[in-house]
């Protein structure tokens, strides 16, 4: 479970989260909606510890993300993250760069991680790449190896930060269809994005974000199909 | 006027001598090599430390490197620590001297590789559970050694001409120091540094095309 109670942060003047509270449950998916600058990515990075919090709590599983003594190295083994730029390691090949934080981190024999390596990259339609240099692939593709290696290190939670926003449009489909699968198969996601058919079809629940703060929260139906809050009204008009 | 005759037969019979000195120098540049990578690396991650103690030592080390004479630096392990009672041989003092040249150098060198490295790649790598020291290794470090990997070849061209350096502190087995001592025998100076340039000239042209050999093996992606 992630639970989320009233985090700010600021950047200088900027104060981009303005108290959020949020429980994700595990198998849950949660999807975030709202304009750029809306706060809804730096959320995902305070989960993960990448960025601080100002004031606040973010516990996964018990354990509070931001005190001191946490071990941030083993808490973001149980959260994988995938970003809107793919950050493949160009100097690895496809196999190598899902196999690299298995060895690596979990310690993990090379076979051992190979063949984990090769199964997630199999379930992300990529088993045919697995000697390619990521600079030979689309970007569809890149994006979907950095699905497999978060998915490699066996995380109990998959955050996703705009990961279709970098792709020309005819590779959005497929990274969606990717996310898709995961979530039918019981993933607790957190997924920030701009595709709205995708967040209706596939969420438990969708939280739209506005100017720092978590403006409305409801299962798809009632947040697409009966939108309370006036700022999710005008944004939902604005991206149909 | 042009009274000199030359006299080429004396001069190629000293080349087996010569070529003995040229393997002496290029084992001095590779060793050389060796160790300013290795003391670069260490520079290199005490400026990405943070660390003001450490950032100022590399900072310090490689202002000094690049902004003083290679001969100052070779003539300081020599004749410089010597006067603190640390005698080092005049190969030591050589090796010491351009190894500290070649670390200055390829800090800086490093550095700028390491621009050319997202930040996001570390992101990357923190993400997925690694220490940054791990990321650096595993991640950074080779991107930023394939950047610097050419550059880093003119610093070994560098390194194999500063060995000549040597005959200044009495280094008389590598090429430069043997070529100087059949010179003060023979006096036909024009001969055996005409040799000795095109022995130094094969070994700096030999060395970049193995470097562009193995960098087009190495760095295939």
């Amino acid at each position: 479970m992630i639970e989320i109670e009233n985090v700010r942060k600021s950047f200088g003047q900027l104060e981009v989260l303005k108290g959020i509270n949020l429980t994700v449950e595990k198998g849950e998916v949660l999807t975030i909606i709202g304009g750029s600058g809306s706060g809804k990515s730096t959320l995902l990075t305070c989960i993960n510890g990448l960025e601080t919090i100002d004031s606040g709590r973010i516990v996964v599983d018990g354990t509070d993300v931001h005190a001191k003594g946490t071990d941030l190295n083993k808490l973001r083994r149980k959260l994988g993250i995938v970003f809107q730029q793919f950050n493949a390691f160009p100097h690895l090949t496809v196999l190598e760069n899902v196999m690299l934080a298995p060895v690596k981190v979990l310690g993990q024999s090379k076979a051992e991680a190979e063949a984990m390596a090769v199964k997630q990259l199999t379930h992300v339609g990529l088993g045919d790449k697995l000697k390619v240099y990521p600079s030979r692939m689309s970007g569809g593709q890149q994006q979907r190896m950095a699905i497999a290696r978060a998915l490699a290190m066996s995380p109990a939670y998959m955050l996703f930060d705009e990961v279709t926003s970098a792709l020309d449009p005819q590779l959005v489909g497929e990274v969606l269809d990717t996310l898709r699968m995961l979530a039918s198969e019981g993933m607790t996601m957190i997924c920030v994005t701009h595709e709205m058919k995708f967040a209706r079809e596939v969420s438990d629940r969708v939280a739209f974000f506005h100017k720092g703060v978590m403006a409305e929260i409801a299962p798809p139906e009632a947040l697409f199909g009966a939108p309370k809050d006036a700022d999710l009204k005008t944004f939902l008009a604005a991206t149909h | 006027m042009f009274s000199y005759t030359f006299h080429w037969n004396q001069a190629l019979k000293a080349l087996p001598q010569m070529l003995d000195g040229a393997l002496v120098t290029l084992q001095i540049a590779l060793l050389s090599m060796a160790i300013g990578l290795a003391v670069a690396l260490a520079l290199t991650l005490f400026r990405l430390s943070g660390n003001r103690i450490l950032g100022g030592f590399a900072t310090a080390w490689v202002e000094i490197a690049r902004n003083t004479p290679a001969l100052f630096q070779i003539y300081m392990a020599h004749f410089g620590l010597g006067s603190f009672g640390i005698h080092l041989s005049p190969y030591a003092a050589l090796l010491v001297g351009i190894a500290f040249n070649n670390a200055g150098y390829l800090a800086e060198n490093f550095r700028g590789a390491l621009k050319a490295i997202p930040e996001t790649q570390t992101r990357a790598g923190r993400s997925l559970g690694m220490t940054s020291l791990q990321a650096f290794r595993y991640i950074v470090m080779p991107q930023m050694l394939r950047v610097a990997f050419l550059p880093a070849t003119n610093q070994m061209v560098w390194a194999i001409l500063m060995t000549s350096l040597g005959v200044t502190v009495g280094m008389n087995t590598d090429l430069a120091g043997i070529t100087q001592e059949l010179n003060a025998r023979s006096f036909r100076t024009f001969e055996f540094f005409a040799i000795a340039a095109v022995i130094y000239y094969l070994i700096a042209k030999a060395v970049t095309l193995a470097a562009r050999l193995a960098a087009a093996r190495m760095f295939r992606y």
